[in-house]
C-alpha cells in the first residue's frame, strides 16, 4: 500500500470515528446498566432491600418453569412463521412472476400488509376476523352450519402464528419477486426447448436461483421474529396460562407486572444471548449460500 | 432593520404576556383510571376550577394496568410527574409505610373524617393515620335475573352457598337461547380473576399463607375451590370465559345473557341504568356466595386519591382530593347524574340518607358487603397478612399475576388443576423465600 493510500485511510478512519464512538455509547450505556441491574436485588416496590445478588437473578429466571416454556414458545413461533413465509412466499412470487393483466396492482396488494403497524393488524385480526361471536370467520363458519372456532382460547399460539405470518409474508414476497426479475430468461427458454416441465424448471433453475434471497429472508426475519411482542400484548396477553408467552413477553411481565428490575434485566440479557445463538446457528446453516457468489 | 427589531420585540413581549395571563398559578397533574366514576370526576371538576380560578388541572386518564405501571415506576424512582394519584387499597398502606405518599391530617372543618366507613378507613391508613382518601369502595355481591328465576320457579336465598349457585346455574343454563347459567371473571390478573377466585377459596375455608408464610395452594381447600370454579364456569358459563374480565361480563349481563353474575357491587349502578342495560328492572341483588364460611367470601376494594411526597404543590393537591371525596361532591353527582350514582361505599351519611336507600336497590347489599369484609381478619384460619382478596405485601402482584395466569389457563382447558396448583405452590414458595418471609 502506498504512503498516500495509507494516509487517506487514516483520515477516513479519523473522520468516521465520532459517529462510530457515538453509536458505541448509544449501545454500551443501556447494556452496561442492564448488566449492573441484573446483579442487583431490586424490586421497585421494595427499594430498601436493594443489594448485590450475584447470579441469583439469573438462576431465578432460568430455573422458573415459565422460562423453558417461553423458550419453546419463542422457537415454535419463529420456526413456524419462517417456514410459512418462505414456502408461501416462494410459491406466490413464482405465481405473480408470470405476466398477466393487473400484475402491478396484485403485487401492490400483496406487499401492503407489511406497512400496517403490528398493533393495528393484531387488533384487526382479533376483533374483526377471529372474534368467536362477531368476527368474519365466525360468520363464515355459521354460514355453512359449523360452530365458530374460539381462536384465542382454543388455538392461541396458532392464532399468533397466523397473524405474524400474514404480516411478514409481504416482506418475503418483496425479496423473492425482485430476485426473480434478475433470473436468466435465456436459460429458462433453453430448458423449455429441451422439453423440461414447469416443475423441473422450478426445481432445478428457480429454487437454486432463490437460494440466496431465501437465506436473506430467513436471517432478517429470524432477528425480528425473536422479538415479537405487540401482537401478543394486544391479543392474548401471553395467555391463556402460559400458552403464548415468548421470551420478550416474559421479560415484560417481570419488569412491568412484577416490578422486578433485577430479574427482568437478567432475562433481557438471556434474550440477547439467545438471539445471538439463533443468529449464529442460522449463519452456519445458511451462511454458505450468502458467501457463495 | 431597527423597525423590524422593535416590532419583533413587541411581538415577543406580547406572546409572553399573552401566555402568562393564561397560565394558572398552580397546575395539578392527576393520574387516574378510566372507570366510569373517575370520568365523571373529570367532568365535574369544572365546578372546582370555577371556585378556584388559580388552579389548573391536567388529567392523565389511563386503563387500570397501564396506570399502575406508570404510577409505580414514577413513584418508586422519585419521578415526581404527578401531584395527585389514584391508587387502590393494595398500594395505599404499602406506599404510605414507605412514605411515598403523604400522611393526611388537618382536614377542612366541613370534611367530616369520622363519616368515612371504618373498614374503608382501616384499608387506607398506616398506624391509624389516613394516607389516601376513599373515592369509592366496593364489595362483591351476587347479581341475578329475577325474571329467569321466576320463570323456572326458583328462589334465590339472601345468603346463597356456592353449591346452591351451581344448582341454579345448571337449571338456568340455556345456550340455545343465548342465556348462560353464570358469568364470572376468567381473565388473568391479580385484580381480575384472582379477586374472585380468592373469595371462593376463602369461602371454602382456604387462605393464601399460613401463619409461618408457607403458601397454601396445595391445600385441599384450594383444590376444592379452584376445581369447583373451573367446573362451574366451563360447564355453565359463556363461551371463552378465560378472556372475560369485569367489563366483558358487565357487557354480557347488560345484554341479558347471564342468569347470574358475582362481581363488584359498583356494577349495581350500571346494570340498573336504563341507558346501558337491557334488563334494568329485572335484576336482584344478594350477598356474595358463601360455602363453609361467610368469612372473606366478599372482597373489599377501595379506589382512593393520594398525594405523592414528590409533589411540589402538596397543599393544593390535598385541597382537591378533599373536594373530590367530600359530601359536597357526592351531592353534585346526585344532582347531575341521579341519586343512585353517588360514589358508593365510602361514607356512612350516604347510607343514612333515606332517599338514596329507597332509590338504590343494591345499596343495602353493598353496605353489608363492605361492613362485613374485614381486611385485618379476612379468613377462617389465621393469616399473617392483611387484605381480603389479596395480601398487602409487595410481592403479591407478582404472585397474583402468576397464579391468575395459570388458573385462566386451566379454565381454557390447557392444564389439570391439581397438578397446576402443586407447581404454583412451589413457585410462590420460591418468591416468598427469596423475599425473606420464610427463613
Amino acid at each position: 500500500m502506498s504512503e498516500a493510500a495509507r494516509e487517506s485511510r487514516r483520515a477516513g478512519r479519523l473522520t468516521a470515528s465520532p459517529a462510530i464512538l457515538l453509536l458505541f455509547i448509544w449501545m454500551i450505556v443501556p447494556l452496561a446498566f442492564t448488566v449492573y441491574f441484573s446483579t442487583q436485588n431490586y424490586l421497585l416496590l421494595d427499594p430498601e432491600n436493594r443489594g448485590f445478588a450475584g447470579l441469583e437473578n439469573f438462576s431465578y429466571f432460568l430455573s422458573s418453569s415459565s422460562f423453558l416454556n417461553s423458550l419453546v414458545t419463542t422457537l415454535e413461533l419463529v420456526g413456524s412463521v419462517l417456514v410459512i413465509t418462505v414456502v408461501l412466499g416462494v410459491l406466490i412470487s413464482v405465481l405473480v412472476d408470470a405476466k398477466f393483466p393487473g400484475q402491478g396492482v396484485v403485487r401492490m396488494l400483496l406487499i401492503s400488509p407489511f406497512f400496517i403497524m403490528p398493533t393495528v393488524s393484531a387488533l384487526i385480526w382479533k376483533n374483526l376476523l377471529m372474534n368467536p361471536v362477531s368476527g368474519l370467520f365466525a360468520w363464515l363458519f355459521q354460514l355453512v352450519g359449523l360452530t365458530p372456532i374460539n381462536w384465542f382460547s382454543d388455538w392461541p399460539l396458532l392464532s399468533i402464528i397466523i397473524i405474524v405470518s400474514w404480516e411478514w409474508l409481504p416482506f418475503a414476497i418483496l425479496i423473492f419477486v425482485t430476485s426473480l426479475q434478475s433470473m436468466d430468461q435465456e436459460q429458462k427458454e433453453a430448458a423449455q426447448m429441451d422439453g423440461a416441465t414447469p416443475v423441473s424448471i422450478f426445481r432445478y433453475l428457480t429454487l437454486p436461483h432463490l437460494a440466496r434471497p431465501i437465506a436473506v429472508v430467513v436471517m432478517v426475519e429470524a432477528i425480528f421474529l425473536l422479538n415479537i411482542f405487540a401482537e401478543i400484548f394486544t391479543t392474548t396477553s401471553g395467555g391463556p396460562g402460559d400458552a403464548t408467552t415468548n421470551v420478550p413477553y416474559l421479560v415484560f411481565t417481570q419488569a412491568l407486572l412484577e416490578f422486578d428490575v433485577g430479574t427482568a434485566s437478567a432475562g433481557g440479557l438471556v434474550a440477547v444471548v439467545l438471539a445471538n445463538l439463533v443468529a449464529a446457528a442460522l449463519l452456519r446453516v445458511f451462511g454458505k449460500s450468502l458467501t457463495q457468489a | 432593520m431597527k423597525k423590524s427589531f422593535a416590532a419583533r420585540t413587541a411581538f415577543g413581549l406580547g406572546l409572553l404576556l399573552g401566555s402568562g395571563s393564561a397560565l394558572a398559578a398552580t397546575t395539578l397533574t392527576i393520574g387516574t383510571v378510566n372507570n366510569g366514576d373517575m370520568v365523571r370526576m373529570q367532568a365535574l371538576s369544572k365546578t372546582y376550577t370555577e371556585q378556584h380560578p388559580d388552579v389548573e388541572l391536567r388529567w392523565v386518564v389511563l386503563e387500570e394496568n397501564t396506570l399502575r405501571q406508570r404510577l409505580t415506576t414514577d413513584i418508586t424512582t422519585g419521578g415526581g410527574q404527578f401531584d395527585i394519584i389514584t391508587i387502590g387499597a393494595y398500594e395505599a398502606p404499602m406506599w404510605g409505610r414507605k412514605n411515598w405518599i403523604l400522611p393526611l391530617e388537618k382536614f377542612s372543618p366541613t370534611y367530616d373524617v369520622d363519616d368515612l366507613m371504618p373498614n374503608v378507613r382501616k384499608q387506607l391508613s398506616v398506624d391509624g393515620k389516613l394516607r389516601a382518601l376513599p373515592f369509592y369502595s366496593e364489595g362483591s355481591i351476587t347479581y341475578y335475573r329475577t325474571d329467569l328465576f321466576a320463570a323456572k320457579g326458583l328462589k334465590m336465598p339472601e345468603e346463597p352457598t356456592w353449591t346452591e349457585i351451581r344448582g341454579f346455574a345448571e337449571k338456568l343454563h340455556d345456550p340455545s337461547k343465548n342465556v348462560y347459567g353464570i358469568c364470572l371473571r376468567g381473565k388473568a390478573g391479580w385484580g381480575e380473576n384472582m379477586a374472585l377466585v380468592t373469595t371462593i377459596v376463602n369461602a371454602y375455608g382456604g387462605r393464601w399463607f399460613d401463619e409461618k408464610w408457607q403458601p397454601q395452594l396445595d391445600s385441599p381447600e384450594w383444590s376444592q375451590a379452584v376445581n369447583f370454579y373451573v367446573d362451574l364456569l366451563s360447564k355453565f358459563g359463556p363461551p371463552g370465559p378465560s378472556s372475560n374480565g369485569f367489563n366483558e361480563n358487565l357487557t354480557l349481563f347488560n345484554a341479558g345473557k347471564c342468569a347470574m353474575w358475582v362481581d363488584a357491587s359498583v356494577a349495581g349502578a350500571f346494570v340498573t341504568d336504563k341507558t346501558q342495560s337491557q334488563v334494568p328492572d329485572k335484576v336482584g341483588f344478594v350477598k356474595a356466595p358463601r360455602q363453609v364460611t361467610p368469612k372473606g367470601s366478599s372482597w373489599l376494594w377501595t379506589w382512593a386519591l393520594a398525594v405523592p411526597s414528590s409533589s411540589k404543590q402538596q397543599q393544593a393537591a390535598f385541597d382537591f382530593i378533599q373536594w373530590a371525596t367530600s359530601k359536597e361532591y357526592a351531592n353534585l353527582v346526585a344532582k347531575r347524574y341521579g341519586i343512585s350514582a353517588m360514589p358508593p361505599g365510602t361514607r356512612l351519611s350516604t347510607y343514612a340518607n333515606a332517599e338514596y336507600m329507597k332509590a338504590t336497590p343494591f345499596a343495602r347489599v353493598t353496605q353489608e358487603a363492605i361492613q362485613t369484609a374485614n381486611p385485618d381478619s379476612p379468613t377462617l384460619k389465621p393469616v399473617p397478612y392483611t387484605g381480603v382478596q389479596f395480601a398487602t405485601i409487595p410481592e403479591f402482584q407478582a404472585i397474583g399475576t402468576l397464579v391468575g395466569k395459570s388458573i385462566s389457563g386451566a379454565l381454557a382447558g390447557s392444564s389439570k388443576v391439581d397438578a397446576e396448583l402443586k407447581k404454583l405452590n412451589e413457585s410462590v414458595q420460591r418468591t416468598i423465600k427469596r423475599a425473606g418471609y420464610i427463613k
